[in-house]
């Protein structure tokens, strides 16, 4: 078998798997000022997602470790090279992680609007930022003959990456209002409706530019079928949003970030991080571990992940209703003075 | 500062932090599981108010310590490239393992736990907790597996042609002895921190309430939380010593120089007394070295189990070093480092489980106190272990240097796996680059610090009453679809 292919398209189910989830996750967090007029609203929100954001960003993790252990010189030039687009990545989780938990423990309105803050900033960052980053990797870096990024920050911040980041911005923004007209009722989920509806069409322009530019200047001939998909996807996007139907619509902006991993993946095979000059790029040959580690990895990945799959799917299945303010209990949390 | 000096400042930040909260999960996570399985076994209210309340606190830890460990996984990559490339085959295999065999579990699970009191059946309730529980210690068991590695590399070989350390044995990376040392040593530290956090607590609201006379919640909620704690003192009080000390007989044999510098053993010596108070200056040079007063032959006893035995010193032991990898290297750690940082991780680690013994004494056969002094001692003795798990790390990352893989001494053992923690570090990343994250990453951390601490305080002075605002899980009906309408507990 061919272990290295098998952990490329590993490393890009978890990466799809990271996206699909904690792309919602960023949607509902960039929409709290939008969506959430009233506090009880923005809890609301907040927890649609409360029990399983969690468990999405996992998946970045584990994204994480098995490129460290499947491919660790892509891990190293890719981390080392894209420095201070991931320590921002990082800054905004950060904040984001300890405001989803910390800020119903406080009840005070100052308190709030900072955990506010930090959610939108924590969420806005890498919903922008992972699309500027897979952007660079299918369009090609400066990597010298070792394999050492030897680009700057400004190369990194092109046209065409900054459109992957405008991509990912709105795709993750609309999967975000379609997961709340699917998770709650009454105004709230009026509102992510059309806003859902609306964000759909601005979607559909600016991921169509995206996934066209990508096909025809970086792209191969089979991955037209992604592009076709994505794009059909994102159609169908617009008209269920516009006709309230949520359940589907969720569907279509599911596949249509599947398809978006499908053509980033695609387009970048078979290297990991192709460079400028050819020669110098890292693929899945040169850059993988030794046989042995990824067949005990390659175990370890067929026989856990459907257990993940398996329970985290249950966790969705026990959290499937809708929720509305009616549930929000009216104060949470205590005060820093005592009452 | 150079970026290697930057980097290893940074790495020692950013851990030494991370570390502050993760012992407090790991402990406290199967000690709420522990309160919860009374409630469901004996249906006492006072163990759900207990859950509830150790709960709370509990999430409010694990918040940050999910947040701050996601910069553990991403910095190997983005500071250590080089070493990254050099193990990555060996290496990364226990971190994904990690990611998918535990953490998976752990957030998934205390999602469920959160969100899922009125939701789930009591039984599948409790458990989510216990699934937290186990996987945060599993959790603890890879990552101690990647570490053991780097202080003694074992089921690898050196690739000549492709210049890096690979994996020919998995079974061996996780079974390595200073993991199995380590493991037990690292979880019964971290059960001795949250033991002494619920007993510290528990200790001073029972006083609190003695004194304003509720004698009756003092002796039917916080005694039993208070027992608990302090028999999870105890219990794993012993557990550190002896793996601690089983450690240290490994670490001998595996790490000389660590153990000879934890010792300012200079030269090599036959009975080597182990030293209580040594005086040196930072020149970290042996001449500077003053023994003021030591227990005769205990470091040889030690060592290896006899009191006269011999004990290689810090200056044989540099030239056996220069003999193997090449001279013009400084093969010792920081002298001073690594001999306070040893010494205060065993005081402080003895201190607090000494504390327990007393503890107990005092609240012997149901009986309570009101002495305020107890409860002042509860609350000063809960940053104590955190402390010592801290000089902990310092001493076996600090005392391992210059090595950040440390060769293997047994000649049977891997060949050629080893790097110097100079070799390690990002070739392609600048200062500038390190010091603007490590200052980012400082100013942060220093803020969250600030907030996790009076948030800890406001709700462990807000005592189990601040459980009563919760919906009773009583309330769930035995059909889960009714529960829709009713509010959220433990909603965000």
């Amino acid at each position: 078998m061919d272990l290295p292919l098998i952990w490329f398209l590993l490393i890009a189910v978890l990466w799809t798997g990271y996206l699909v989830l904690e792309g919602f996750d960023f949607g509902v967090g960039m929409l709290i000022p939008v969506l959430g007029r009233k506090d009880k609203d923005r809890r609301v929100l907040i927890n649609t997602i409360g029990p399983v954001w969690d468990g999405n960003e996992v998946w970045l993790l584990t994204a994480g470790g098995a490129t460290f252990a499947a491919f660790p010189e892509w891990y190293a030039t890719m981390f080392s090279g894209f420095y201070i687009p991931l320590l921002l990545i990082l800054l905004a989780l950060i904040v984001r992680v300890v405001a989803f938990e910390w800020r119903g423990k406080i009840d005070d309105d100052g308190w709030r609007a900072w955990a506010d803050r930090a959610i939108v900033f924590g969420s806005v960052v890498p919903a922008i930022l992972w699309g500027v980053a897979f952007g660079n990797l299918v369009r090609g870096v400066h990597l010298d003959a070792d394999h050492q990024y030897v680009g700057t920050f400004w190369d990194l911040l092109n046209p065409y990456a900054l459109l992957g980041g405008a991509t990912t911005f709105l795709i993750f923004l609309t999967h975000g209002a379609v997961f709340v007209a699917l998770k709650t009722d009454g105004d709230i989920r009026r509102g992510a409706g059309r806003l859902a509806s609306r964000l759909a069409v601005a979607t559909l322009l600016v991921a169509g530019g995206w996934a066209v530019w990508t096909q025809l200047a970086y792209s191969t001939a089979w991955t037209w079928g992604a592009t076709l998909v994505a794009a059909v996807a994102l159609v169908r996007l617009v008209v269920l949003t516009r006709q309230g139907r949520e359940g589907r619509a969720f569907a279509a902006s599911a596949v249509t970030i599947v398809a978006a991993v499908v053509l980033i993946f695609g387009s970048m095979f078979p290297d990991v991080m192709p460079a400028v000059d050819p020669a110098n790029s890292l693929n899945i040959r040169n850059a993988s571990s030794t046989d042995y580690t990824l067949t005990i990895m390659t175990w370890v990945a067929v026989i856990l992940t459907p257990v993940v799959l398996l329970y985290q799917g249950w966790t969705y299945w026990v959290f499937r209703k809708r929720i509305s303010t009616a549930q929000i209990p009216e104060h949470t949390g205590l005060t820093f003075l005592r009452r | 500062m150079e970026a290697l000096e930057l980097a290893r400042w940074q790495f020692g930040i950013t851990t030494v932090y991370h570390f502050i909260f993760v012992p407090l999960t790991i402990g406290l996570a199967p000690l709420v599981a522990i309160m919860q399985t009374a409630w469901y076994r004996t249906g006492n209210e006072r163990w759900l108010r207990l859950t509830k309340f150790f709960g709370k606190l509990m999430l409010i830890n694990f918040a940050i310590g999910v947040a701050t460990g996601i910069v553990q996984e991403f910095q190997f990559g983005m500071n250590w490239s080089e070493y990254s490339r050099f193990v990555g085959d060996v290496f990364g295999a226990p971190l994904a393992m990690e990611a998918l065999a535990a953490f998976f579990v752990e957030s998934t699970f205390l999602g469920l736990w959160i969100f899922g009191w009125d939701k789930l059946p009591k039984k599948i309730h409790l458990g989510c907790i216990w699934a937290v529980a186990i996987a945060t210690n599993l959790s603890a068991y890879f990552i101690l597996a990647a570490n053991s590695w780097m202080q003694h590399p074992v089921g690898a070989i050196f690739n000549l042609e492709t210049g890096r350390a690979e994996m020919v044995d998995i079974v061996a990376v996780l079974t390595n002895s200073t993991l199995l040392a380590a493991f037990p040593h690292t979880i019964a530290a971290a059960f001795l921190t949250a033991g002494t956090f619920v007993a510290g607590i528990a200790a001073w609201w029972m006083v609190r309430l003695v004194r304003r006379g509720d004698a009756e919640t003092a002796r039917d909620v916080y005694r039993p939380a208070l027992v608990l704690g302090l028999v999870t003192m105890l219990v794993s009080g012993g557990g550190v010593a002896l793996s601690g000390d089983l450690q240290a007989k490994l670490m001998f044999q595996q790490q000389p120089m660590k153990m000879a510098a934890a010792e300012g053993l200079c030269a090599t010596e036959d009975g080597a007394a182990f030293s209580i108070l040594t005086l040196g200056d930072l020149s970290n040079d042996c001449d500077g070295v003053v023994h003021l007063l030591e227990v005769p032959g205990l470091t040889s006893y030690l060592a290896n189990g006899d009191f006269t035995s011999t004990v290689t010193g810090v200056e044989d032991l540099q030239a056996r070093y220069e003999e193997q990898f090449g001279e013009g290297i400084d093969y010792s750690p920081n002298l001073a480092v690594t001999y306070w940082s040893f010494r205060l991780m065993i005081g402080l680690g003895a201190g607090s489980a000494a504390l327990a013994l007393a503890a107990l004494w005092l609240v012997r056969r149901g009986r309570l106190t009101d002495k305020p002094w107890f409860g002042r001692l509860g609350l000063l003795a809960i940053p104590t272990p955190f402390l010592a798990s801290a000089f902990g790390w310092i001493f076996t990352e600090m005392g391992r240097q210059p090595w950040v893989v440390h060769p293997n001494p047994d000649p049977s053992g891997v060949d050629g796996v080893w790097m110097l923690t100079a070799r390690g570090v990002s070739t392609s990343v600048g200062p500038g680059a390190v010091i603007g994250s490590m200052v980012a990453f400082t100013l942060l951390y220093g803020v969250l610090a600030v907030v996790w601490f009076r948030l800890m305080k406001r709700y462990a002075s807000e005592g189990v009453a601040a459980t009563e605002k919760d919906p009773s899980p009583d309330a769930r009906r035995d059909d889960p679809d009714d529960a829709s309408d009713r509010p959220l507990s433990f909603a965000y």
